[in-house]
């Protein structure tokens, strides 16, 4: 069976440990985390997790069940199973000199990221948008260093009237 | 009423209706075992080993089916549950353990007897809490007894600071009559039209076949699942986890299946055309290759717990809840006094059936110079009338008890069928005993099982416990003997028992009466004599064949169909 990218989103009790029995069921069970956020929520006794892996449609139906049966787990979605808004930051610094200024706003202006420091020497950019434009802008900076960056990893709501619920 | 943490927790406990705890003093609980010290009606059962409380804890609720109570220190006292609380998690055993933690200012600081208790336990418990304040210990109490003993049930650890337990600070105290737990649904059903199609499925086939497992005990359901089986007249197998579940001794049952399973019950599998799977989860000692598993069947899942369905073998049609409810729904759904109802006549598959049994799988060659182990067995179902609390430990002497002794009622056999815990069944039989002080407990195990937790027989003679321990003694870790025997070309490679004890000396050694038995003529008369002893645990060393093997036997990687006979019985050749 294909293997597909699946993005899920979890309400969880914001409790101790909640995150660490997440994780440890995807190591325990043979699962890939790639990629993951927690934040709290509105409510602040419940956290939201997205959270990316790839598998296929028997592996994630088991997921999905093992999920739902962890006692911290107050609901779970498969976002990929419906029209949904993905978005992931991303922050970077890269070196740049005065020559590179102008060429890189350019870049910048053109993936709608935003200059938000300066140095002598860096910029440190911001992006938002689906993980192929990040990766895109990446990949079109060709030769100037990155010196360091970081990214929120996939962040997903369903579009429309749907939600995720805290039932209860 | 204002209360220290330490006696609220006993509060919790007693409210509860907590009548024993296993457990083992230390630091970090001396607070809690003061206010113990005071109550009158919670008893505690003092283990030599955590390990044994654990297990003790465990056999008690597995024979009652209330859960199981455990108290033990931080640091090492935990981490000696460890085994105990996987070998429950397994196998879906309601228990509680109490664990103190060093006081709340120096977790972190790899203080003395530090330990993770909630990290390392998290993989083997249902749930686990780490208590934050003296004021939560009630609602989790509450939260921990229903999680342990709903849905599916499980352990459940509960790891207390030291400093909450401070007998100087009280606050009120009040147990929560009922807590909701919005995360937790213990069972989701949803089974309205599918019942009337299992039940279908169920009257259509011509080639039925019934399999349960641990959940029809756990569930209670053995009087709905006997009505059943009685109304439709179909076969039926048990895992090793469901022995009891239905009447081993009863004409539909074809014995247990799987991997050390009859002839007649794996090719039952095999052949079938529709399986009904009840509370049992498609452990690979029972399917085999999963690629061979029942190849003509439509399989029907009857399971409280919805992860279980689909996790080995795709089903086609899954009930999920309560074993007994969904057997409750599908005796009415099969209601024989209405017109449209007709099972299907399946006398051509019983003669085929018959014909399997005539195979007679379980023969052995008697001997009447040494003991054969399945004789003893045999011996003690006769002397013991099928009707005493068996627990084993885990290896040959675990199939051959399986096998040969048939368990009419459910919640009288006790072993580790998940995890595969040596130095179960001791510990596991005190627990039994307490449960049901007036019964025969007699724990079956061999001579290296028995060693893993042998300390407790100190335990056994400080509350008089009357077991009687049956040590198949063949000087050999047999199971893994017979492995490097079939898969190693008989390299026996750290399988042998050397410097073994004198059984029955180490036995009195302890306070208790020790027997050696060598040979075939003195097994009855030894045995029926040390049974009659209703005030004494004896220890029963019973010498027995070296060489015995346990068949059938399926390989790993082979089919249900794919056996291998004993050499001795009837057939020799692959089946």
């Amino acid at each position: 069976m294909e293997e597909k990218r699946h993005i899920l989103s979890l309400l969880v009790e914001n409790e101790f440990g909640s995150l660490s029995r997440i994780a440890g069921l995807f190591s325990a069970r043979g699962y890939n985390i790639h990629c993951l956020n927690v934040a709290p929520t509105n409510d602040e006794s419940i956290s939201r997790m997205t959270l990316v892996t790839f598998c296929n449609e028997q592996k994630i139906q088991k997921l999905m069940r093992l999920l739902e049966k962890l006692v911290d787990v107050v609901n779970v979605k498969d976002l990929t199973g419906e029209t949904h808004i993905e978005r992931e930051m991303l922050l970077m610094k890269i070196k740049c000199n005065k020559k590179q200024r102008n060429e890189l706003k350019r870049l910048t202006d053109i993936f709608r990221a935003r200059i938000i420091d300066v140095s002598d020497t860096t910029y440190t950019i911001e992006l938002t948008g689906v993980a192929e434009k990040i990766l895109a802008f990446i990949n079109s900076l060709g030769n100037i260093k990155i010196i360091e960056m970081v990214r929120s990893g996939t962040l997903g709501i369903s579009r429309g009237a749907e939600s995720l619920q805290s039932k209860g | 009423m204002k209360l220290s943490g330490s006696e609220i927790i006993i509060e919790c406990l007693k409210k509860e209706g907590v009548e024993y705890i296993f457990g083992y003093p230390g630091g970090a609980v001396l607070h809690i075992y003061d206010a113990l010290f005071a109550n009158k009606k919670i008893k505690h059962i003092l283990v030599r080993h955590e390990q044994g409380a654990t297990h003790a804890a465990d056999g008690y609720a597995r024979a009652c089916g209330k859960p199981g109570i455990v108290l033990v220190t931080s640091g090492p006292g935990i981490t000696n549950c460890v085994t105990g609380l996987a070998t429950a998690h397994m196998d879906s055993i309601p228990m509680i353990v109490i664990s103190g933690q060093v006081s709340r200012a120096y977790v972190g600081s790899d203080a003395f007897q530090e330990a993770d208790a909630t990290g390392i336990t998290r993989p083997v418990t249902k749930h686990n809490f780490l208590v934050d304040t003296r004021e939560s210990i009630p609602e989790v109490f509450k939260k921990a007894f229903m999680i342990a003993t709903t849905g599916r049930p499980g352990p459940v650890l509960i790891d207390v600071p030291k400093d909450l337990t401070d007998p100087k600070i009280k606050i009120p105290f009040e147990y929560p009559k009922k807590i909701k737990l919005r995360s937790y649904k213990p069972i989701k059903s949803d089974n309205k039209n599918k019942i009337t199609e299992a039940a279908k499925l169920i009257c259509d086939a011509s080639k039925p076949m019934i399999y349960t497992g641990g959940g029809v005990i756990l569930g209670k359901a053995h009087n709905q699942l006997k009505t059943l089986v009685k109304k439709l007249k179909f076969p039926i197998t048990n895992t090793l986890m469901g022995l009891g579940g239905y009447p081993g001794s009863d004409e539909n049952f074809l014995g247990m299946l799987g991997m050390h399973g009859t002839y007649e019950a794996n090719m039952a599998m095999h052949e079938c055309d529709v399986l009904l799977a009840i509370g049992a989860r498609f452990d690979d000692r029972v399917t085999g290759d999963t690629t061979k598993f029942c190849p003509s069947a439509k399989i029907i899942h009857i399971d409280v717990d919805p992860s279980s369905i689909s996790k080995i073998i795709e089903v086609d049609l899954s009930l999920v809840g309560q074993t007994s409810k969904v057997l409750n729904d599908l005796n009415k759904a099969i209601d024989l006094k209405k017109k449209n109802i007709k099972v299907n006549k399946i006398k051509k598959w019983w003669n085929q059936i018959n014909k399997w049994r005539q195979k007679k799988c379980l023969n052995y060659k008697k001997s009447n110079k040494i003991i054969k182990p399945q004789l003893v067995i045999e011996k003690l179902y006769e002397l013991t009338k099928g009707d005493a609390y068996i627990t084993s430990d885990v290896g040959q002497h675990q199939m051959w008890a399986a096998q040969y002794y048939k368990f009419d009622k459910p919640n009288r056999w006790i072993n580790s069928g998940g995890l595969g815990t040596m130095g179960f069944g001791l510990p596991a039989a005190m627990g039994v005993q307490f449960a049901h002080p007036k019964s025969s407990v007699i724990c079956i195990t061999g001579e290296a099982s028995i060693l893993m937790c042998i300390q407790e027989l100190s335990t056994c003679l400080q509350y008089r416990l009357p077991l009687k321990i049956v040590n198949l003694n063949n000087r050999y870790m047999g199971m893994v003997r017979q492995w490097q025997e079939f898969f190693y070309e008989g390299r026996y490679a750290m399988s042998y028992m050397d410097a073994l004890p004198d059984f029955a000396k180490l036995a009195s050694s302890f306070g208790h009466e020790g027997i050696t038995i060598e040979k075939p003529d003195d097994l009855e008369p030894m045995m029926k004599s040390a049974l009659s002893k209703k005030d004494k645990l004896v220890f029963i060393d019973v010498i027995t064949d070296q060489a015995e093997n346990v068949y059938p036997m399926i390989q790993s990687g082979k089919g249900h169909h794919e056996m291998h006979l004993s050499p001795t019985g009837s057939d020799t050749e692959l089946a």
